[in-house]
């Protein structure tokens, strides 16, 4: 794989926006496209399922809605176009 | 609030107490995320109003505007939009959704 910006994953995109608009302490993105094999949205060889475990003090004070629409707003693009699924839990530090 | 399919949206969440917006019907859900919420709400004895977004991609589409939110499904419970699939299932399993409910005065199975 190259370094292109076209090369790159949809994981290291989502990856290096989240760690840029909210400096995340804690950022587990892991890849389920294979555990939805044959599912709705789900495409041979692509990255369309992923799960997101986030913490970041951005969250501080913020409802669940509110954290899950950072992120869904962070992450448009992707959600738009190739990413069909993505679930999340964002918490505070406080939370932990 | 221009887009016609808001006005029916509208009508939805203010005529029912609890309204999903799924995938599928609640007896046959045809995304998982979707089935994960049917199988709360029923768990929990809770009567709601099924609304499935395939039908028609004027409300697929109008819902995520509505809500400003883009994922479905999508509860809305007397009005008010509570969350997806990840925040119900997690308002479940720590009893938030339980007290939601109680605090509303929607009725649940004993």
């Amino acid at each position: 794989m190259t370094d292109t910006p076209a090369a790159r994953s949809q994981a290291e995109t989502i990856r290096d926006k989240l760690t840029a608009a909210l400096t995340p302490t804690v950022l587990e993105l892991e890849d389920d496209s294979h555990r939805h094999q044959g599912h709705g949205g789900w495409r041979e060889g692509e990255e369309t399922h992923f799960s997101l475990y986030i913490v970041s003090a951005a969250f501080e004070g913020k409802s669940r809605v509110e954290r899950q629409r950072m992120i869904y707003t962070l992450l448009a693009e992707e959600l738009a176009a190739r990413v069909h699924a993505l679930q999340i839990k964002a918490l505070a530090p406080s939370q932990l | 609030m221009s887009n016609p399919v808001f006005n029916q949206i509208q009508a939805e969440i203010g005529g029912n107490d609890v309204v999903l917006f799924m995938k599928g019907t609640s007896s046959f859900p045809q995304c998982g995320f979707s089935a994960a919420v049917v199988h709360v709400l029923s768990h929990m004895g809770v009567t709601f109003r099924d609304i499935n977004v395939l039908t028609d991609p004027a409300l697929r589409q109008g819902i995520k505007e509505f809500s400003n939110w883009p994922t479905i499904p999508q509860l809305y419970v007397k009005g008010e939009f509570v969350g997806g699939c990840d925040i119900i299932r997690e308002m479940y399993e720590n009893g938030e959704l339980a007290e939601l409910f109680e605090s509303k005065g929607v009725a649940q199975a004993a």
